[in-house]
Parts: C-alpha cells; sequence; structure tokens
C-alpha cells in the first residue's frame, strides 16, 4: 500500500502551470455556480463535464505529468485524453449554457456576449469551425507535434510543452463540440449538418491510422528526445516506440467511430422531432384546404 | 478560449520562423531554453560543491553511472577524442562535469578511478537523490533503475546527451551521440573563443 506522503507526491503538479489550475478551477467554479443558479442539465452531463475536466487535469497536473514527459507511449496516452477522451466528455455535456448561468450577470452581459457577437471574433470561430478547415487543424496538430524535431524541442522547452498541450485541449475541445453539437443549423447559432460531421469524423480518422501505424512499423528509432532526456526506467526504444504507435493508431480511430455513432443518434432523434412537427401542423393544413 | 487559440497559432508560427533563422550552430542550440548551471553535489574527494566552483571554463554536463556497460564509456572516450583536437590552451578551459545518478554504487573514490581514465580535466560528481532529481528536472531529463538481478546488478537508465555551458554558466548546446565529431569540435572551439 501506498503511503500517505506518497499519494498526495502522486497527485501533486510535476511542474505547476498556474494557467492551468486557473482555467480548470475557474471551469469548475463557473459550472457549480451554474448548477446553484438553477440549469438543470441532468445527470450524466454533469458527470461528463467534470470526469472530462478531472481527466484534463490529471494528465497535466499530476505526477502522470513527468512520465508523460519521459515515456513516449504515456504522452501519447497524455494527447489521447486530452485531444479526445476528455474532449468528447466536454462537448458531450453540452456545459455552455450551465457556465453562462455561473457567470456573474454583468460580466455575461457587458463582457462575454458583446465580445462573442463582436464580428472578429465570429470570424475566427466560423473559419476554424468550417468543417475542412477544423478537420485539417484536428489532424495537422498530431501531425505538426510528431515531427521528430519539432517533438524534440517541445519535450526539451518547458513553454514549447505548455504550448502542445494547451493547443491539443483546446482543439479538441473545438473539434468535438463541432462534430458533437446536439443542435441541427439553424437560424441564431452555428452548427453543421449531421451528414457533413459524420464525413468529417472519418476523413480524420483515416490520417491517424496512417500516422499511427507508420510509427509501429517504423525500423528505427524516430523520437530520439526519448534517449537525450533519460526514461524513467529502463523501457526499450523500441516498446516504447511501438506502444506509442499503437496509442496513435487504434482508440483514436476509435474515437471517430464512436463520433459517428452519437451523431447518428442525434441526427435520428432530430428526424423524429423533425416528423412529428410536421404530424401536428399537417391535420390543420388539410382542414385549410 | 478562442482568443487563446489565434494566440497559440501565432506563437507556434513566431517559433517556426525563429527555429528557421538561428540555425548557424551544427549541433542542438540551447541558448535560452534551458537555466544557467546550478546544483548542490559531492565531488570525488566527497566534499559538498556547488555550480559557483566550476565557474570560468567552458563545461560540458553529463549524467550517467560507472557501472554503465556501453553509453557512458563510449560518450566519455568519444569527449576524451574530441578534447584531445584541440589546442593546448583551449583544452585548459573546458572541463567536463560526469554526474553519476546511481549514488549507491558510485562512491567518491570509485567516481575518481573512473573519470581519471577519461582524463584529468574529467571530473565525478554525485549526490543525494534529492539533489540528483533537482538537477536533472532542471535540465528536463530523468533517471531510473532496472531490477536488480541474482548477483544484485542492475540497469540505470539516464539522459544520453551531453550538455554545454559557456563560462559563464549559461546553456548553450545539446550533443547528441548522433553529432559529427567535426560538428561538436567547430561548436565547442566557437564557445571557447566567444569567452
Amino acid at each position: 500500500m501506498a503511503s500517505f506522503p506518497e499519494i498526495l507526491g502522486a497527485l501533486a503538479p510535476y511542474e505547476w502551470q498556474p494557467l492551468v489550475t486557473l482555467v480548470v478551477g475557474g471551469a469548475l467554479v463557473l459550472f457549480l455556480r451554474g448548477l446553484a443558479a438553477g440549469t438543470r442539465p441532468g445527470g450524466w452531463r454533469v458527470a461528463a463535464f467534470l470526469l472530462g475536466l478531472a481527466l484534463m487535469y490529471a494528465v497535466t497536473q499530476t505526477r502522470y505529468d513527468y512520465y508523460a514527459q519521459y515515456v513516449f507511449f504515456i504522452h501519447r496516452l497524455q494527447h489521447l485524453v486530452l485531444h479526445h477522451v476528455a474532449a468528447v466528455l466536454i462537448a458531450l455535456a453540452n456545459p455552455l449554457p450551465v457556465l453562462a448561468a455561473g457567470m456573474p450577470a454583468g460580466l455575461r452581459e457587458r463582457v462575454i456576449r458583446p465580445l462573442w457577437r463582436a464580428r472578429p471574433v465570429q470570424w475566427v470561430y466560423r473559419t476554424l469551425q468550417f468543417p475542412p478547415v477544423a478537420a485539417l487543424l484536428f489532424v495537422g496538430l498530431i501531425y505538426f507535434w510528431l515531427i521528430p524535431s519539432i517533438h524534440f524541442d517541445a519535450m526539451l522547452s518547458r513553454d514549447l510543452y505548455a504550448l502542445m498541450n494547451w493547443s491539443m485541449a483546446i482543439d479538441g475541445i473545438l473539434f468535438w463540440w463541432l462534430a458533437l453539437d446536439p443542435r441541427a443549423p439553424g437560424p441564431g447559432h452555428y452548427s453543421v449538418g449531421f451528414g457533413k460531421r459524420c464525413l468529417m469524423l472519418a476523413a480524420v480518422a483515416f490520417p491517424q491510422i496512417v500516422l499511427g501505424a507508420y510509427i509501429v512499423f517504423a525500423d528505427s528509432d524516430i523520437y530520439q528526445i526519448y534517449d537525450v532526456c533519460g526514461r524513467p526506467w529502463p523501457i526499450s526504444a523500441s516498446t516504447d516506440q511501438t506502444i506509442g504507435g499503437a496509442l496513435t493508431w487504434i482508440p483514436s480511430a476509435m474515437m471517430s467511430v464512436l463520433g459517428v455513432v452519437i451523431v447518428l443518434a442525434f441526427w435520428h432523434r432530430h428526424e423524429r422531432g423533425a416528423e412529428g412537427r410536421r404530424a401536428r401542423t399537417a391535420p390543420a393544413s388539410a382542414a385549410s384546404t | 478560449m478562442r482568443e487563446m487559440r489565434t494566440a497559440a497559432v501565432t506563437a507556434m508560427l513566431a517559433l517556426l520562423l525563429v527555429a528557421c533563422t538561428s540555425g548557424d550552430w551544427r549541433t542542438k542550440d540551447i541558448s535560452g531554453m534551458m537555466p544557467e548551471l546550478a546544483f548542490n553535489l559531492t565531488n570525488e574527494n566527497g566534499q559538498s560543491v556547488t555550480a559557483e566552483d566550476y565557474r570560468g571554463k567552458v563545461t560540458l554536463l553529463f549524467f550517467g553511472y560507472t557501472f554503465c556497460p556501453d553509453v557512458c564509456p563510449v560518450t566519455l572516450a568519444r569527449l576524451s577524442r574530441i578534447l584531445g583536437k584541440l589546442d593546448e590552451d583551449a583544452r585548459r578551459d573546458v572541463q567536463v562535469l560526469f554526474v553519476s545518478v546511481d549514488p549507491r554504487r558510485d562512491t567518491p573514490e570509485r567516481l575518481r578511478a573512473y573519470t581519471s581514465a577519461f582524463g584529468k580535466d574529467f571530473i565525478g560528481l554525485t549526490g543525494t537523490q534529492d539533489q540528483l532529481k533537482a538537477l536533472n528536472k532542471r535540465y528536463r531529463v530523468t533517471y531510473g533503475y532496472g531490477e536488480p538481478d541474482e548477483n544484485g546488478n542492475y540497469v540505470v537508465s539516464h539522459s544520453g546527451a551531453v550538455f554545454v555551458f559557456n563560462r559563464a554558466g549559461e546553456a548553450r548546446l545539446l550533443v547528441r551521440d548522433s553529432d559529427p565529431v567535426e560538428a561538436v569540435l567547430a561548436d565547442l572551439r566557437r564557445i571557447i573563443e566567444s569567452g
């Protein structure tokens, strides 16, 4: 059994990043305030949001981060959580209404809402959330940080390392929010048709499979940085690389499949809702003719 | 969130630009990326020392252990060969700090015997686990121990690169095994000349 100081040590950040604590803590406070203000998002949405937030925090601000800095496959698992799993949970929780309700009204109405509606902000948001751009960014970031020379610098420089993890988390939330928004396109908000989202999810799966397979089947040591920086235990470079490649390949592609299933369920529910609305209005229009 | 996103993209492009324009070193330039040399360790005579005691010379820092079967002797022998190609004056300005991350087996006496085999400018250092962890973390490297076999021998995983500091103790270069000898030599001469 681990002793109490050992457990505390494992929960303490390896390298404390105040910005992560601030953003995760801030989101948690806003969310709890939103619940207290009377929003009722449903139990599973609350659970999904809290779990997603906790996972993001755990992989960056506990002892886990130490292993992620020195073992390639643990780093890949970290990005799988930031860019896929936790981001999916947060997007599925659809937390924006709760977070908005948790904000002080003055801040929300006088600062956040006008800022959000400002034309440049909307332009940037809609550009990033244009499906081809979103798909390219999603896959592009994975490829970019895995270019051996870029990966080398990211693991060596503290600032670049932080930037890498922030970029994965933010892009993950943006991408999965675009893919898993329960609303169909409509006036007053930006969202994309369900069919396009399925295509987008399929499109990002293949490049991830190709990259993962390339890493798994590579003959040589692609990521020298782990030799340079030493390992927390004597794991061989090739074993580490193979597991890391498999994590880049299989679970990431599975997340696309899962995403498509969820989108199809939304789509189905939306069509049923539309049929219901037609059925309700049909007799009235029939009577008028 | 959105602002951060654009800020991140801008920062990334800026970094790329920097990476493309400052590439005239032939080994890996780490200026500004790593902090200046600082540590509390024990020397080959069992005395406590700090980085201050080693200022004034160009310093090559390497982590390892004396029972190391391959990486350490190969790297130290290569450094010894490279330093041998410098002229007399330049050589006097360079020292190699070999920090053992296996203090349980590497006593000061053992370290002294080991480093003297590579040259008189090779200095062995070690310390407590806390001291070693602090120094490793400072340069974003780590180490760890394998399971001991029936004779009690175990493998130690450790950083495989050499960190180069100028006379003021500022981090300058990272030298890898894959860097050609001429490249290392050219960069070392440049640092020695620039003072």
